[in-house]
């Protein structure tokens, strides 16, 4: 039996005016780790909202652990750990006193639980008498997974809990992530970073309410249509004006020191025209290969996508 | 580019929180039309060191100008010369698109035709004359970041500050938004800019890292690789960062 599992959920606010959630399908396994990808307004904090039985959902059914949110929710109350995107902690509560305090709500004591926050906690412990709200930001953070963790809960809920983080600190966090998936505890992560992606052992891509993509990021880059084609020349920008001119091209976006192409029509000499066509710019150093598709190439595909068939009305 | 006209220059600044050096003995110059990506871990002393340079924050000690201002003496000709634009501080939500414009508009100074005019061309250029009577908290997150950023320079500022200006926004808006940071700076605006996306550390000019206080690394990102022996941005940023010793 899945451990979280949605059912046609949708939500809407402003009297239906705004639209958050359409007809969301999607199971996670017990023990697994899952991830939602998207930007921000995309939906995922309703989503999370709903499964922490914290929002009704306007239609669907959810259940988490086996337990109903609408009927069950304080069955699931006791089984979750839910670390929101904005922190949440009480700020004039020292490091510790917080963590005691969580502990006595859920029954436990930080005790009996202390191995499983431990590699973490010791990062903190040096301020544990400081007020949680003057903590930097990566402490918070710390403290806020401890907090939700303390009970030693079937499932956890972190939405987004890598937003604003240096790149070294999140390589920390996603580590911390793979040790408690080792515990067997379920996870659902958020995340608009798309190189996270690959961290996850599953993953749904989620854009204006809608999920356009669910699978492993291994699944979600094969089925990606076009063979994809990496460009650079000395002067990158001007290279992308160019690029953008031609009638050859489906689609062209700028990644890092390289652009990624793709043609309207592929062929084995594509890049060879391609290279012909720009030769009156006269680009030094240019160089064009073929690579394999990110996530990111795959979220941008899917959101023009789902932009055409918006505008089609369908 | 050339010759390079020095629009931010740097020297030995400091500033100290009672024992605490948040930025340490930083010296640098940014030239004019110039993308400057300011890259550094949480807690490095970015915000601080940005504070110095918008005149926010009095240096402890050290030299430094700004569009040709000094940060100690004149903070207000500085603010007058430069835009600036955050992911948490950019636009009034409950003002209209149009309202937004003529407040910061006016704010910088703007007024008459002048205002009138760049109101009119911002509108067009962001597509946004149907939408101008909305009210900005209905917009979405992408179509804010941009009307943001246009705003920040409505004034054709020497430099704009941008920090983290493109946190959150879906992949494509993120594109968009550098294609407005490239027009700004082919106009000859200098962009400062701060980021937490590796793959816009590429689209700089040139970088700099700071850890612990002090700038680590500063050159083209070619070379930054180069000098790393690294493949990626990304690997430049977590092998400097690694060997920081302050824990925030």
């Amino acid at each position: 039996m899945p451990d979280v599992s949605l059912e046609n959920i949708s939500k809407t606010y402003n009297k239906g005016k705004t639209i958050a959630l359409r007809d969301i399908s999607f199971s996670i396994e017990k023990g697994e780790l899952f991830g939602l990808i998207g930007p921000d307004g995309a939906g995922k904090t309703s989503l999370f909202r709903i499964l922490t039985t914290l929002l009704l959902p306007d239609a669907g059914k959810a259940t988490v652990n086996g337990y109903d949110v609408v009927q069950q929710y304080r069955e699931i109350r006791k089984r979750v750990g839910y670390m929101p995107g904005k922190f949440s902690l009480y700020q004039d509560l020292s490091v510790e006193e917080n963590l005691n305090f969580f502990a006595t709500v859920f029954n436990t004591t930080v005790k009996e639980n202390y191995n499983l926050i431990q590699d973490i906690y010791v990062q903190i412990a040096p301020f544990k008498n400081r007020p949680a709200g003057k903590l930097s930001g990566g402490m918070k953070q710390k403290l806020a997974l401890c907090c939700a963790l303390i009970h030693r809960p079937e499932v956890l809920f972190l939405d987004e809990p890598t937003t604003g983080v240096d790149t070294v600190s999140r390589k920390d966090f996603w580590q911390m992530l793979q040790k408690l998936k080792a515990e067997g505890i379920t996870i659902l992560v958020s995340t608009p970073y798309m190189d996270e992606a690959s961290l996850c052992e599953r993953i749904a891509l989620i854009q204006n309410g809608s999920i356009m993509s669910i699978d492993t990021p291994q699944q979600i880059i094969q089925m990606y249509p076009d063979p994809l084609f990496a460009i650079r020349a000395e002067n990158m920008s001007t290279l992308l004006a160019d690029l953008r001119q031609l009638q050859l091209l489906k689609s062209v976006y700028s990644f890092g020191d390289y652009h990624h192409i793709t043609f309207v029509q592929n062929q084995e000499n594509s890049p060879q025209e391609l290279v012909q066509q720009l030769a009156q710019a006269q680009h030094l150093q240019l160089e064009i290969k073929p690579i394999t598709p990110g996530i990111e190439d795959c979220f941008i595909y899917l959101m023009t996508q789902q932009n055409e068939s918006q505008r089609n009305g369908n | 580019m050339s010759p390079k006209e020095t629009v931010i220059s740097v020297q030995h600044l400091t500033k100290k929180f009672g024992d605490f050096f948040a930025v340490y003995n930083i010296s640098f110059e940014v030239y004019k039309g110039e993308i400057f990506g300011f890259l550094g871990a949480n807690g490095a002393g970015k915000t601080t060191a940005i504070r110095m340079l918008c005149g926010l924050s009095v240096p402890t000690s050290g030299v430094a100008q700004v569009a040709g201002f000094d940060v100690y003496k004149d903070t207000e000709k500085i603010k007058a010369n430069i835009g600036y634009m955050s992911q948490k501080f950019s636009l009034y939500e409950d003002l209209t698109v149009l309202e937004n414009i003529r407040f910061f508009g006016g704010i910088y100074g703007l007024s008459g035709k002048k205002l009138q005019a760049q109101t009119t061309n911002l509108l067009e250029k962001l597509a946004l004359a149907p939408h101008k009577n909305k009210l900005v908290a209905s917009l979405p997150l992408g179509w804010k970041q941009k009307l943001a950023f246009s705003i920040a320079i409505i004034h054709e500022p020497v430099i704009v500050f941008l920090d983290e200006p493109t946190g959150g926004v879906d992949p494509i808006t993120r594109r968009q938004f550098w294609d407005l940071i490239y027009e700004a700076a082919d106009r000859g605006i200098t962009v400062f800019v701060t980021t937490h996306y590796m793959d816009e550390a590429e689209y700089c000019h040139r970088v700099s890292m700071m850890v612990d206080g002090k700038i680590a690394a500063l050159d083209t990102p070619a070379h930054l690789k180069n000098q790393y022996k690294v493949a990626s941005m990304d690997d430049v940023f977590y092998q400097l960062a690694r060997a920081a010793q302050r824990t925030e």
